[in-house]
Parts: C-alpha cells; structure tokens; sequence
C-alpha cells in the first residue's frame, strides 16, 4: 500500500474554443477515500471528471491516475489502466441494446480464459450487490426507472473490481429513499471492495452521507478542499452560501 | 494492492491429496487458473496475497459444493462474507418449454399480433375521422397553417423526386416497349402502352412507393420524437387534442397531395415516352397526342382515384408508428422503418385489390 494520491491533477487547463474551464487545477484523491466533487452549474465538474478518465484532452496540465500520465499511454497501457477504473455516467449511459446483465458481462469479455457461466456468475453477482432485484437481470434498460438504471450502470463499473470508482451525478433524479440507499450503497462497496470514489454531485446529503473529504470548483480551479467540517469554516462567499444555505441546513440536522 | 505498474495477476494452483493449495493473486484475471481443478475438499488460502469479489465468488461456489477454506486473512474474510451475502438468489424461473411448442406460440403470437395491428390502424382511421369531424364543426380550431406546412413538406418538396422518376420510368417503357413491337410492326402502339400503363398503374403506384418511403418514415419520426420527450402528454393537459393538432393535418395533407403528385408523375411519365418515342421510333409528338387522345380517360381516372387511398394508407400506418414510439431512441429507429415497410406493403396490397375491383366492375 502506498500513500501516493491515486488520482493526481495538477495545473489542468481545459477549455472549448475561447471559453476556459479549467485553469491551474490541482486535486489529489487519495487511497481509500470518497472525495465529493461539488460546483455551480457550469464551473466543469463533469469536465473534470471526464479529462481524468480521458475523454476530454487537457490543453495544459498533468494527470496521473495509478501512477500513470494520461494522455501520454500506449494503447495496450490505456487499456490495462482502463481495467483499474470504473465509471458511472450520469443516466448510467446502459447499452440499450443489451440486457443488464449482458451490460455488466462487456467488460468482463476482456478477460481471457472465463468460462460463459463464470461471466454469468459474476455479472449476477455485481447487478446483486449493485442492490438491483434478481429479476432486473434479463431486463432491458428501457425497462428500468432512472434510480435503476444508475445501479446498473453502477454494477458494470464494479465488473472489474476496479481500484478506482468514478461516479458522475449518482443521486441526482433519484427520489430521496432512493438517493440515500445509494449513498450507503457507495459507502457499502468501498468498505467492502477498498475502493477509492471520485465522486460529482449537487446533493448536500450525499457529501454529509458519504463523503471523507470535500473539493469546492471555482473560478476555475479547486477553491478549497476538507472535510465537511472545514468546509463550514470556509469564508469564500459562494462557498459560504453553498455550505450555509437553507438546503444545507437541513442536510446537516438530518445527520 | 497494487502500485504504479500493476503486475501481472499470477496464481498458482498445487493440487495435494484431496485438496488445493492456492497462492498469489486471486482475482478475476487469473480466475481461469482454477477452473481445469478438480472439486477439492479442502482450499488452503494462506499465500493468497490479493483476492477481488471474483475470487471470493469462485471461492463461496466451491464452499457451497463441500470445499472448506482454510488460512483466509481476516480481510479476504470479509470480502468473502459481503460477497456470500450478495450472492443473488434464483427466483423460481418457470420450466423451460418444448422447442415445438415454442414454435406454436411465436407462430401464434405473430398472428394475434397482426389482427391487433390492423385493429390498431382501424382505429386510427376511425380518429382521424372524427377529428376530422370535429375540425369542420369548429372551423376555428382546424388546423389550416399545420395543413399547409405538411402539405408543402409531403407535396411540394417531393416533385422533383417524383418527377424525375416518372420521366425516366417513361423513357424505359418506351424503350423496352418499342423493341418488342418492332418484331410486329406495331411501333405506333407504343403509344397506348406508354399511356395506359403509366396513367392506370405505374404513375400512382411507384408515386405512393415514393411517398410512403419519404413521408412515412418522416410522420413516425417528427411524432415518434415528440412522443419520446411527453410533448403529446403536454399537450394533452394543455387541452390541445393530439389527434386534431397533430394526426389530421399529416394525413389530410397527404389525402390532397397525393393525387397531385399522381398527376404530376403521370404528366411526366408520358412527356418521357413522348421524347422517348421521338427518339427512338420517330414518332413525332403531334403524332403521338394524336394517339393519346384515342386512349380512353377512364385509365387515368382510375389511376386517380387510388391516390387517395393510398394517403390514407400512408398517413395513418405513419402516425400510428409514430404513436407506438417508447422512451428509448431505439424503439424509434425500429418504429420508423416499421413504418416504411407496413406502408409500402399495404400500398402494394391495396393496388392489388383495386385491380381485382376495376376488372370485376369492368372498368
């Protein structure tokens, strides 16, 4: 075990034509921990997200994820590394061609030598500890309320035991019994599977539920990061509002 | 765990007595490394220095079928108690059916399927028809600029295509035909082959082939679409009736296009056998008018008066698809070219039908 950050950003800049996303951003997401990622609409949480994982090209920075520089990889090195992360798009982004559990089997073509019931086996295993219903298995994902598909997308993320869990919006659209089983959910597996959780969200209760450590974005970097604690101590005015606000009031008493 | 450069996952796999001996990485990618064992009694896991829920499930199978663990670190046990109780529990599947019977009642299915189709569009004829009841009762809420807009989508912008085909269509049937009169010396009537052919069959039938290509993939499409993001829901708690607003403009503007557009094509049909027969035969188009005016009005009438069938036809197979469309983009791409396809297919069908009908009535 090491106490290298797992993910490690530095100096991200990101931007589409003139409009500038990122500027000068730092982040680290260390071993172990669930880090909330929160931010006005439009200050490029799901950006980061999605340059990290690299889906969007930095036009200036560097980010090591496991020790490796994205970016820079070989193909066969971006695929090896791909299997060593999981990611949850916001309406769990499901093939909706394939069943739940043909979406959970996909990644787990990748690995040779795996008998048709071995693939099976733990494709049901994870739509199971993803909490879906034994019977959402052979379900299409048109079939599925939004709550439900995000567990299925969540089980294709887990089909790896990937190191690192990326989760974009988990709770967002998710009635609130629904939005907190999810954040137990993700507390749950990352107990149970030593996951280390990058996760995007709006919703004060999930960041009091579940998160260990808090990054506020704006202006275009990582204003602050802490625990929630700390967070209330912060006096950045938006950051005030975020954390002292009516909403966070309540998530905070509910605690 | 792993560091930086993730190692290669390596097991290995001792086999003693009548139990194993596993050591090194446990975990999904080397999973395969077990499953040539032999169903052993006893697993010793004292060197298994990385185990992932993969291997846990491999490891809570093989305890379910008699092995007992033995050396599990306290951690890999806890993975192994979460994993063991996840593990998903069958629900009673109902028993598998015979491969014959399973034949009948997708046979069967299929038919039951097609009766509730045409009942479906039975139905849709019957909407339309009321709506367009309603929408004369109150002239004010007819939707005329609706009508206008799909009649210039369905009709204006379909001439070019119409017309050209048309023409060629003519150019061939003068062509072909003329070679084979030759062989009689009957060039001249290639004239009322040209005619005939074009005004009673040809003309509206490959216009209606056109259009059910062109519009009702566009019907099922605009209103699939609209489904797709609960547009016709709002409009319902609105008070806008779907069927007034969206379904009758559509096929009305088909109803009244169509037989232009059969016109159209007829009209260039025969002009591309005219230039045709000038060409290939020397028949001069004073000639040729003068031919023309000997075949007799009913083929042309006849031709005609299919055209509005068949927009109904077109039109309600269209927007009922349209209406079919789930919350998925998929279903939309299927409903679509389900469209096309009903559509052509019932158009060719009923022509064939009207031919049965003419010939009986001796027109």
């Amino acid at each position: 075990m090491s106490d290298d950050p797992v993910v490690r950003v530095r100096g991200l800049r990101t931007q589409f034509g003139t409009h500038v996303v990122h500027e000068g951003l730092d982040l680290d997401l260390r071993r172990g921990e669930i880090l909330g990622v929160v931010g006005g609409s439009g200050t490029g949480k799901s950006v980061l997200l999605r340059a990290i994982v690299g889906l969007e090209a930095a036009q200036a920075g560097e980010i090591d994820v496991l020790g490796q520089r994205i970016g820079s990889l070989s193909g066969a090195d971006r695929r090896a590394l791909e299997q060593r992360w999981g990611v949850m798009f916001q309406d769990g982004a499901l093939f909706s061609s394939l069943t739940v559990r043909e979406n959970v089997e996909v990644p787990l073509n990748a690995v040779p030598g795996l008998t048709d019931a071995q693939r099976r086996g733990l494709a049901e295993l994870k739509v199971s500890m993803a909490g879906l219903p034994w019977k959402a298995n052979e379900n299409f994902p048109s079939d599925l309320s939004g709550g439900m598909r995000k567990r299925a997308g969540l089980a294709r993320a887990l089909a790896l035991d990937p190191e690192i869990l990326f989760l974009d919006e988990p709770t967002a659209g998710l009635d609130p019994i629904g939005a907190t089983a999810f954040d137990r959910l993700i507390v749950t597996l990352r107990d149970a599977l030593n996951l280390s959780v990058f996760l995007v969200t709006h919703d004060l209760d999930t960041l009091h539920a579940c998160c260990d450590r808090v990054a506020v974005l704006a202006e275009r970097k990582v204003l602050t990061t802490g625990t929630m604690d700390e967070m209330l101590g912060v006096d950045h005015p938006w950051v005030h509002e975020y954390f002292h606000g009516p909403r966070a009031r309540a998530a905070e008493t509910k605690d | 765990m792993t560091g930086a450069t993730a190692a290669r996952p390596d097991l290995s796999v001792a086999v003693e007595g009548d139990g194993l001996v596993l050591s090194g990485d446990l975990v999904v990618w080397s999973l395969s490394a077990l499953s040539d064992t032999p169903a052993a009694q006893r697993i010793d896991l004292a060197g298994v220095t990385r185990m992932d829920t993969a291997g846990a499930w491999e490891l809570a199978q093989r305890r379910d079928r008699g092995a007992t663990l033995t050396g599990l670190s306290k951690h890999h046990q806890g993975l192994l108690d979460t994993v063991t109780a996840a593990l998903p529990e069958a629900d009673d599947s109902p028993p598998a059916q015979a491969r014959w019977r399973r034949i009948f009642e997708a046979t069967g299915a299929r038919m039951v399927g097609m009766l509730v189709y045409l009942i479906a569009l039975a139905e849709y004829l019957g909407r339309v028809l009321a709506a367009m009841a309603r929408g004369l009762r109150h002239p004010s809420r007819f939707p005329m600029t609706a009508l206008v807009h799909h009649a210039q989508e369905t009709g204006l912008r379909a001439v070019p295509i119409v017309a050209v085909m048309s023409f060629l269509i003519g150019v061939v049937l003068a062509f072909q035909g003329s070679d084979q009169l030759r062989q009689f010396g009957a060039e001249v009537f290639v004239v009322d082959l040209i005619a005939i052919s074009i005004l009673r069959e040809l003309g509206i039938l490959l216009t209606a082939i056109v259009v059910a290509g062109r519009t009702a993939s566009a019907l099922t499409a605009s209103i699939g679409s609209m489904k797709m993001r609960q547009e016709i829901d709002a409009m319902r708690t609105l008070g806008l009736d779907p069927d007034l607003v969206l379904i009758l403009p559509r096929v009305l503007a088909l109803v009244v296009m169509l037989p232009i557009l059969g016109l159209v094509s007829a009209l260039m049909g025969l002009l591309g056998g005219a230039v045709m027969s000038w060409v290939e035969l020397g028949i001069s188009p004073s000639v040729f008018l003068a031919r023309l005016s000997d075949v007799s009005v009913t083929h042309a009438i006849v031709g005609l008066s299919k055209a509005p069938v068949f927009a109904v036809i077109i039109g309600v197979i269209g927007c009922h698809a349209g209406m079919q469309v789930g919350k998925d983009a998929e279903s939309l791409g299927r409903m679509t070219s389900s469209a096309v396809v009903s559509a052509i297919f019932a158009v060719i069908i009923a022509d064939a039908a009207f031919s049965i009908f003419f010939a009986q009535v001796g027109l």
